[in-house]
C-alpha cells in the first residue's frame, strides 16, 4: 500500500468550483431525501452517503459517458458524480413513471446506462462482477475506457473482491476498485468484519494500491486521475481505499427498529468536524482559489436543481399497473 | 396461550433451544444487534462463542454453517434477507444438499438457515423475491414457511431439532403479525400440514405470508355461501400431499395461493400432484394464484399489481366454485 503525495493546489479555479458543484448537489439531494423519507414519501429504504461526496466526486470527475460504474445501496453520489440527471433518480425514488427506471427499480437500483452508470446495487459487492466486466469490454474496444466499481467495508469482506483483483490483475483490466470506508458493515464496526486494512490486500495480487483520506477533495480528485491514467494507458487496476464517514443512519429509519446505539455520539460529531464539503469549501476561500460569493452562487444554483427535481418527481404519475409485466425481456 | 408477535415468537424458540442445548449456535451478519428484532439480547445471554456477528460474506457462511453442523454443532445461519440466501448458494446446492446422500448417510447435517423474504415493501427486485421453488428443487433441503406465529415457534424449534438441513423462511411483510401462541413447550413437527379453516366446497392451499389473505378471502367466501377449506402446509419440503389430497377429494375444486414466480412453484408443483393423484374427484381445473414470471418492481402500485391478495385469491375461488364444462 502506499500514501498519496500531497502536492499544492495547482488545480484551476473553473475545475475547484466544479467539483465543489458537484459535492454540492449530492449534499443537497441527500438533504432532500431526509425531509421526504421523513414526510413518508418515498415508498422503499434510502441509504444516503452525506458525509462521503468527495470520494464519488474525485473519482467520477475524470470518467466520461463512455466509461463505466457500478456503485453500491448507497448509490446516489456515484449516480450524480457521473452526470446522471438527480431529477431522473428522484422521480425514481418515488417511484414514479418517469424515473430513471420508471419506478420499478427504486434508491437501489437506479442506473443511467446512457452515462455509463451500471446501477446502484442491493446486493453488497454485487457490482464487483459488473464492473469488471464492463472493464474486459472496454480492455476488447481498446478506446481506452475504464470501469470503476465502488464498494464499502463491508463489502470488501465478499469474496467476490478477491476474485476480481486476481482476474483484473492478470489480464491487466482497466478497472478501478474504490472503497468507500465508512467505517462500518451496516451497524458492526470497521476491526470486528475486516482483518487488515482494506488497501493492504491489493498486493497479494499485485494491484497498486491505496489508502486515503476520503474527506480530502483534492486528495481523493488527485489519486484518482493517477488511477484512470494508468487504467487508459493499459497499465491495468488499482484498489483505491478511501476513508470516510456516514453522517446518517445505515438506512434512513433504523431508529425505528434499532434497540440500542451502535457508535458514539463523540464519533459522529469528531467525523463532522471533518466533513468534507465545508471543509473543501474552507480550503477554497481561504487559501483564495475561489471566491466566496462565487460559492454561494453555487449553492443557491444546486439548491435550485433539488428543488425542482422534488416538483419534477411529485408531479410525476405513477406507473400504470399493467407495466409491472413489461421489460422482462 | 398468548398473543405474540411473529418475530417474538422466533426469538422465543430462539431462546428456548439454545438453553435445551449448548450445541445451538447463531451467526449472521449484525445478529448481535438484530435487524428483525429475532435475535435481540441473544448474544448478551448467551454469549458470543455462541451469538456471533460475521462480516459480510454469505458464500463461507452458508458453508460454514455446513461444516459446523458435520462437526457436531446445531447452527442457525442467519442470512437476513431470503436474496442472500443467493449470494451463499453455493454451499446450499453443492455441498448441504448433497452431503448426507453422497455420504451414504454417514454425516448428519443439524443446520437452519434462517431468512425473511417476500415482497410487498417496495424493497425492490433484490431483497423481495420468494426463492423456496429454488430450494424445492434441489432435494436433500427441508424448507419451512410458517404463516402464524405459533407455527413459526414450533417449527422453528423442530427444525432447530432436525438432523437434516432446514431452510426457515418468514415473509417481510409479516414479522410484525400477531397471533396466539401456546404456552410452554410447543412443537410442530416438518411436513404436517393445518387446516386453518374448515370448508366443503373447495380446497385453498396457502403457505407462508399468504395464509393471512387466505383466510381473510375464505371469512368472505363464506358470507357468500362458499364453504373454503384452508390447508396450510407450513413446509414445502417434506410437503404434506396427504393432506392436501384428503381435501382435494372431499371437496372436489383446488385452488394455491403462492407468492413465488409461477413457473416451477410451490404451487405448480402441487398442483401436478393434485391432478396426477387426485384426478377422478377433480369437477374443475386447478387454479393457481402465483406472481407473474418478473422481478419485482418498486413502485407501490406495481408491486400491489402483481402480488397475490384476497381478492383475487377469492376471484380464483369464486372461478372454480362457478366452472361448468361446457
Ligand atoms: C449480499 C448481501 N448481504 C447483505 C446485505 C445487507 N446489507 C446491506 S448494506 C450492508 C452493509 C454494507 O456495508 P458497506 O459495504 O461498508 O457499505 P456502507 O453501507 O457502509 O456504505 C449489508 C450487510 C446485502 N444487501 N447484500
Ligand atoms: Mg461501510
Amino acid at each position: 500500500m502506499t500514501k498519496p503525495r500531497t502536492e499544492g493546489a495547482n488545480l484551476p479555479a473553473d475545475k475547484l468550483a466544479e467539483l465543489y458543484r458537484t459535492m454540492r448537489l449530492i449534499r443537497d439531494f441527500e438533504e432532500s431525501m431526509i425531509k421526504f423519507q421523513k414526510a413518508g414519501e418515498l415508498p422503499g429504504p434510502v441509504h444516503l452517503c452525506i458525509g462521503q461526496e468527495a470520494v464519488a466526486t474525485g473519482i467520477c470527475d475524470h470518467l466520461d459517458d463512455t466509461d463505466y460504474i457500478a456503485s453500491t445501496h448507497r448509490g446516489h453520489g456515484h449516480f450524480i458524480a457521473k452526470g446522471g440527471d438527480p431529477a431522473l433518480m428522484m422521480a425514481e425514488v418515488f417511484g414514479r413513471v418517469d424515473g430513471i427506471c420508471q419506478g420499478k427499480g427504486g434508491s437501489m437500483h437506479a442506473a443511467d446506462f446512457s452515462k455509463g452508470i451500471l446501477g446502484a446495487n442491493g446486493i453488497v459487492a454485487g457490482g464487483v462482477g459488473l464492473a469488471t466486466g464492463a472493464a474486459y469490454a472496454c480492455q476488447l474496444a481498446g478506446k481506452g475506457q475504464v470501469s470503476v466499481v465502488f464498494f464499502g467495508d463491508g463489502a470488501a469482506a465478499q469474496g467476490v473482491i478477491s476474485e476480481a483483483l486476481n482476474v483484473a490483475s492478470l489480464w491487466k483490466l482497466p478497472l478501478l476498485l474504490v472503497c468507500e470506508n465508512n467505517g462500518y458493515s451496516e451497524f458492526s464496526p470497521y476491526n470486528t468484519v475486516n482483518a487488515g486494512e482494506i488497501a493492504d490486500r491489493g498486493a497479494a495480487f499485485k494491484v497498486p494500491s491505496i489508502q486515503v483520506d476520503g474527506n480530502d477533495m483534492v486528495t481523493m480528485w488527485r489519486t484518482a486521475r493517477t488511477a484512470v491514467e494508468r487504467a487508459r494507458a493499459g497499465e491495468g487496476p488499482t484498489l483505491i481505499e478511501a476513508q470516510t464517514y456516514r453522517h446518517r443512519g445505515h438506512v434512513e429509519y433504523e431508529d425505528t427498529f434499532l434497540t440500542k446505539p451502535y457508535r458514539s455520539e463523540e464519533e459522529v460529531e469528531a467525523w463532522k468536524a471533518k466533513d468534507p464539503l465545508p471543509r473543501f469549501r474552507d480550503y477554497l476561500v481561504s487559501g483564495e482559489l475561489v471566491p466566496s460569493e462565487d460559492l454561494d452562487a453555487i449553492d443557491a444554483d444546486t439548491a435550485s436543481i433539488i428543488r425542482n427535481a422534488a416538483d419534477f418527481a411529485r408531479n410525476s404519475p405513477w406507473p400504470e399497473p399493467g407495466d409491472a409485466l413489461k421489460h422482462m425481456f | 396461550m398468548a398473543r405474540k408477535r411473529l418475530m417474538h415468537a422466533i426469538h422465543e424458540a430462539f431462546v428456548e433451544e439454545m438453553e435445551r442445548d449448548e450445541r445451538v449456535v447463531i451467526f449472521g451478519e449484525d445478529v448481535e444487534i438484530s435487524l428483525f428484532g429475532d435475535t435481540a439480547g441473544l448474544a448478551d445471554r448467551f454469549g458470543q462463542m455462541r451469538v456471533r456477528n460475521t462480516p459480510i460474506c454469505e458464500n463461507v457462511m452458508t458453508g460454514m454453517a455446513a461444516g459446523a453442523a458435520a462437526a457436531g454443532y446445531r447452527p442457525v445461519c442467519h442470512l437476513m434477507f431470503g436474496n442472500f440466501i443467493y449470494t451463499g448458494f453455493d454451499a446450499i446446492a453443492n455441498q448441504v444438499s448433497k452431503l448426507r446422500y453422497m455420504t451414504a448417510g454417514q454425516i448428519k447435517l443439524p443446520l437452519v438457515y434462517f431468512a425473511v423474504y417476500g415482497g410487498g415493501r417496495s424493497a425492490s427486485a433484490q431483497h423481495s423475491d420468494v426463492m423456496y421453488p429454488a430450494l424445492m428443487n434441489l432435494g436433500g433441503i427441508k424448507v419451512a414457511v410458517p404463516g402464524t406465529p405459533a407455527d413459526a415457534k414450533g417449527l422453528l424449534k423442530s427444525a432447530i431439532r432436525d438432523d437434516s438441513p432446514v431452510v426457515f423462511l418468514i415473509t417481510g411483510g409479516r414479522t410484525g403479525a400477531a397471533g396466539e401462541v401456546p404456552d410452554g413447550e410447543h412443537l410442530v413437527p416438518l411436513g404436517e400440514a393445518d387446516i386453518k379453516h374448515e370448508g366443503t366446497d373447495v380446497t385453498l392451499v396457502a403457505m407462508s405470508g399468504m395464509v393471512a389473505p387466505a383466510l381473510v378471502a375464505a371469512q368472505e367466501l363464506a358470507k357468500e355461501g362458499v364453504s373454503v377449506e384452508l390447508v396450510d402446509p407450513r413446509c414445502v419440503v417434506p410437503l404434506d400431499e396427504d393432506a392436501i389430497l384428503r381435501s382435494v377429494c372431499k371437496t372436489g375444486r383446488l385452488v394455491i395461493v403462492d407468492e413465488a414466480r409461477d413457473m416451477c412453484s410451490a404451487a405448480s408443483h402441487i398442483s401436478a400432484i393434485a391432478a396426477d393423484k387426485a384426478f377422478e374427484s377433480l369437477k374443475a381445473p386447478i387454479r393457481r394464484v402465483t406472481v407473474p414470471d418478473v422481478a419485482i418492481p418498486y413502485a407501490p402500485v406495481l408491486e400491489k399489481h402483481i402480488l397475490p391478495n384476497k381478492d383475487t385469491i377469492a376471484e380464483a375461488v369464486r372461478a372454480v366454485v362457478n366452472y361448468r364444462k361446457q
